[in-house]
């Protein structure tokens, strides 16, 4: 079976700094692989350029069997891209309903009771129910990390992209996260994770990827990329944090 | 969808949720009864009165299409003064050709709605401040092609022709009706549009454009939407102008003024609400009628007003109303009805 997603020799720079270099990737239908590497590696680029954010300067982006490469961002989320940003983006006027509605008149393509029903549906996996009424300003950082799935979920996707979603959260939040994308994951959805915060990864993820320098440099079994000597040197020998502690501070 | 489809779906989402509203249906009722003691006013005031009241009604329909614009499409312009300015000179030339002026309203805008294709074709090719900017000069370009034109009378403008067999009394009237109608049709039009799917996605892009479009939203064809709909009424507006004044001068018609008046309005009144524009332009209509004799202090009075609202009421004097009270006019919304929902 094809993959379902490709990308394809992509290359990016912005000036010097090269985001991608000649990048060649592929994901699975329904597989959950994740992405880890430095500050600068390209992790963020690189699902800018999956979900059209960015446009690549060379290369093809493949999804579901066609090419996606100059397609616009809400043609690739209706194509079944989900996507979740690192910093979150609610729409702070809309209600957490509405949040999500809104992707799933707009990315799933539902109307009526039924973009409702799904929409209700949505925040109860994400754990947002209570929340419905609760506009999206008001949430905490871990309710607006929880509505960036949300959302992305609410676009019924078949590819989940996940931005660091556990960065700035306590350790009991990040546990809370996890449980919810391992929930999506295991009904099949396939999932893309970059992540700081390690352990949350390998609980999750079948394969991991590490970037650097916008190329592959490791890519397997997720224990076996971490001990890889190449890894260990990107993170100046003390290896990927695998502590309690959270990636970088984002609290907004 | 089959009809058993229909049923399950609207099982599944219709009792939960409803259209968030407070006090809406009471509004309602208010709203409606202002709207026919308005329709009556001819009848029982004199015509100075309702002659005064068209400009309000102008400044209704022009700020709340402006507020479409900028506070839901997020496009800054400086320039619907050429829809202004288009709709006046389509009646005037409507009228020539033996068009009943009063008819020839709607078909401004109309008007105004085709030449808004090919603008906007040029205009959203600029973005933020180069857009802002890029709308008045195409205004500009339109006022010069306009002044070419002799038959539109050229620089010195031109007169309306076609309402000067009517009796004064029913002139008047039958204008601040139009007017009237205008500017209610414009808050309806804003309604109705924003309570719809697409509302629900302009809202989203107001807010946050990248991740509308990773929401699904296709982000242009949302903004080029509201450009026409807001270019329409404006040239409804600029017909109304029209037959107001019986005649129609490029450089006031065609002037940034109309833009300065628009931007105001909804900034004291509150960007982004269709409350907005109808308390900004009665904010600044009364304080046209009260500062008029005072000459240029009328400008600092306006520009100080501007300042201090856009300082310190980020949202308007909506906006204020709405976090004290939580109370909406027009609601738009969703509200959950459950009991494990927080209110």
């Amino acid at each position: 079976m094809a993959a379902l997603l490709r990308l394809d020799g992509v290359t990016k720079s912005f000036g010097r700094v090269t985001v991608a270099e000649k990048l060649t990737l592929s994901v699975e239908a329904g597989e959950a692989l994740g992405i880890v590497g430095p500050n600068g590696a390209g992790k963020s680029s690189l699902f800018a350029m999956i979900s059209g954010d960015l446009r690549p300067d060379g290369g093809a982006v493949w999804f579901g069997g066609r090419e996606v490469t100059g397609a616009p961002p809400y043609a690739r989320t209706r194509a079944g891209i989900g996507r979740t940003y690192q910093v979150p983006r609610p729409f702070e006027h809309l209600t957490v309903f509405e949040n999500v509605l809104v992707c799933a008149h707009q990315g799933a393509g539902l109307r009526g009771g039924r973009a409702q029903a799904h929409a209700m549906d949505v925040l109860e996996r994400t754990g947002l129910a209570a929340l419905a009424n609760t506009p999206g300003g008001r949430l905490t950082l871990l309710q607006r990390k929880r509505l960036e799935v949300a959302r992305a979920v609410g676009t019924a996707p078949r590819l989940l992209l996940l931005d660091e979603v556990s960065g700035g959260l306590t350790e009991p939040e990040v546990a809370e996260l996890v449980a919810v994308v391992r929930g999506l994951h295991a009904d099949g959805l396939a999932v893309v994770w970059i992540e700081h915060v390690v352990h949350a990864l390998v609980k999750t993820v079948g394969r991991m990827v590490c970037l650097a320098g916008g190329a592959v440099v490791a890519d397997g079994e997720p224990m076996r990329v971490l001990a890889d000597p190449k890894v260990r040197e990107l993170y100046l020998g003390g290896g990927p944090e695998t502590e309690t502690t959270t990636g970088e501070e984002e609290r907004p | 969808m089959t009809l058993s489809d229909f049923v399950t779906a609207r099982a599944a989402g219709g009792p939960h949720v409803s259209r968030a509203a407070r006090a809406s249906r009471l509004s309602g009722l208010v709203m409606a009864a202002g709207a026919a003691l308005l329709a009556a006013l001819p009848f029982l005031v004199f015509s100075t009165v309702t002659d005064t009241l068209v400009n309000l009604f102008v400044l209704v329909a022009l700020a709340s299409m402006w507020n479409l614009l900028a506070g839901f499409g997020g496009l800054v312009s400086v320039g619907q003064q050429a829809y202004v300015g288009i709709g006046a000179y389509t009646v005037i030339a409507l009228a020539d050709l033996g068009v009943q002026p009063y008819l020839a309203v709607p078909l401004a805008a109309l008007t105004c709605a085709v030449f808004a294709v090919p603008t906007s074709w040029l205009a959203f090719r600029l973005r933020g401040d180069y857009f802002a900017v890029g709308t008045w000069v195409i205004a500009e370009v339109y006022r010069l092609l306009v002044v070419r034109v002799d038959s539109l009378g050229g620089g010195s403008g031109k007169g309306l022709t076609g309402l000067s067999g009517l009796d004064q009394t029913l002139r008047g009237a039958l204008t601040y009706w139009i007017a009237l109608a205008l500017a209610l049709a414009t808050i309806a039009g804003c309604y109705l549009l924003l309570r719809g799917r697409l509302g629900l996605s302009l809202m989203a892009v107001r807010d946050e454009e990248t991740a509308a479009g990773s929401a699904g939203i296709d982000v242009g064809r949302a903004k080029r939407l509201v450009y026409l709909v807001s270019a329409a009424g404006c040239g409804a507006a600029g017909g109304v102008i029209t037959v107001s004044s019986l005649s129609v001068n490029p450089d006031a018609i065609f002037s940034v003024q109309w833009s300065a008046y628009m931007i105001f309005i909804v900034v004291i009144g509150g960007i982004g609400f269709i409350e907005g524009p109808l308390i900004g332009a009665l904010v600044f209509f009364t304080m046209q009628q009260f500062l008029a004799d005072y000459g240029s202090w009328y400008l600092v009075v306006l520009g100080a007003v501007g300042i201090a609202v856009a300082l310190w009421l980020p949202g308007g004097l909506w906006g204020l109303v709405r976090s004290r009270t939580g109370l909406s006019l027009f609601p738009v919304g969703y509200h959950v009805r459950r009991p494990d929902v927080r209110e």
